[in-house]
């Protein structure tokens, strides 16, 4: 049941991009077609649970218990910039159609700042499911990580939607571009302001 | 390049958030009201000076395969001290950004000035770089925040200036992106007359 609460409250109801303003970057950038759309949210759901199962353990057993947490952000970023480089190298090896899928969209995770601020999120926020406060174990981290990963996917995928539809219509002069990407991103935005309170 | 331009340009010609449109993380999501845009804007504003400085400084040394990673890690070193900082002296604003002050590491403005600008340019120059980027920043930050804290709880820098309810929304998520957009339209319209 709490795996059900988990994974609703972080993809619909504080959904990463439309209400926790993590990934914003990438939701304007790779925007303008479903296809890359979808091969972006693809390569952010792998990364980001990857990032997770090692950033979690680090966090847990190494920077606590040597009471170096001040350490979290440089370690997180350069343990998040290894696994990308990583990934890609293995990926490149193994399965070189998923790479060539994945592949492009892989160097701009790094800076994708819902990666690094996912991982600390869930190191830090306390969570409660009728119980009290207490952080997340790590199944529940994981399940909760690649929730929110899916959230920055559905987002994206919906959006790339309605930005193909706009190419379509006539949009004045100093709307086009990035001002009326943002304001369609508020107008779906409040729509998933709909979903508050559900859990 | 004077040293007057370098500063000037990252303000208006080259506008981190209006013109170059990045950073858009923390510009939406730390500007609930004027004074925590500020607050983030000038956070920023530190690292990319002492970042800019210090990645100018030993840009010569490093091989170029590994100097992004090598300049994440002197941002990184940079956003942990503002962070200790902030912890210490001003913990309620530290509270309200909370997660978006580690962020600043992966603000593509710090990444995107450390590559484009302070690795081929002299410490000093740099350093003004950083200043005149930063404070592009922050006058976006403050300017937005201001926007959304007077339509959204009719205040200005937490003075109640009009009576009454506001328009709560602009607070909220959606009116960070409205609000944006509509400023963009206004600073396109401006530059263009």
């Amino acid at each position: 049941m709490e795996y059900i609460l988990i994974i609703i409250s972080a993809v619909f109801v504080n959904n990463i991009v439309l209400n926790q303003f993590l990934g914003v970057c990438p939701f304007l950038g790779v925007s303008n077609k479903i296809s890359t759309a979808v091969g972006m949210s693809a390569a952010v759901v792998f990364v980001m649970t990857l990032s997770t199962l090692i950033t979690y353990p680090i966090q847990m057993y190494v920077l606590e218990p040597l009471q170096i947490g001040f350490m979290q952000t440089v370690t997180f970023i350069l343990v998040i910039a290894a696994l990308v480089q990583t990934v890609e190298i293995i990926l490149k090896k193994i399965s070189p159609a998923l790479y060539r899928a994945l592949g492009i969209f892989l160097p701009l995770i790094t800076t994708n700042c819902a990666v690094l601020g996912v991982s600390i999120l869930v190191v830090t926020k306390e969570f409660s499911f009728g119980g009290t406060p207490a952080l997340l174990t790590l199944p529940q981290a994981l399940v909760y990580t690649a929730a929110m990963a899916a959230g920055f996917g559905l987002a994206l995928i919906i959006f790339s939607g309605m930005r193909e539809q706009m190419e379509l219509v006539g949009v004045p002069k100093p709307f086009q571009g990035v001002p009326i990407a943002l304001i369609t991103a508020g107008i779906l935005a409040m729509a998933f302001m709909g979903f508050s309170g559900i859990v | 390049m004077s040293k007057w331009k370098i500063i000037t340009k990252g303000i208006i010609k080259e506008n981190p958030t209006f013109v170059l449109v990045l950073g858009m993380c923390p510009t939406l999501g730390t500007t609930t009201s004027a004074i925590n845009g500020m607050g983030m804007g000038l956070a920023t504003t530190f690292v990319l000076m002492l970042s800019n400085y210090v990645i100018s400084l030993i840009a010569g040394l490093i091989p170029s395969k590994v100097r992004i990673p090598a300049f994440v890690v002197v941002i990184a070193i940079f956003v942990t001290v503002v962070q200790l900082v902030m912890q210490a002296y001003v913990p309620s604003l530290y509270e309200t950004l909370g997660l978006f002050i580690p962020l600043i590491v992966v603000n593509c403005i710090v990444l995107g000035r450390a590559e484009a600008f302070a690795s081929k340019n002299k410490p000093v120059d740099s350093f003004l770089d950083g200043l005149g980027s930063g404070l592009g920043f922050t006058l976006a930050l403050t300017v937005l925040g201001m926007v959304r804290e007077l339509l959204g709880a009719g205040s200005f820098f937490g003075w109640k200036i009009i009576p009454g309810d506001a328009i709560l929304i602009f607070i909220l998520a959606p009116g960070a992106f409205l609000a944006l957009g509509y400023l963009m339209v206004l600073f396109n319209r401006i530059k263009k007359a």
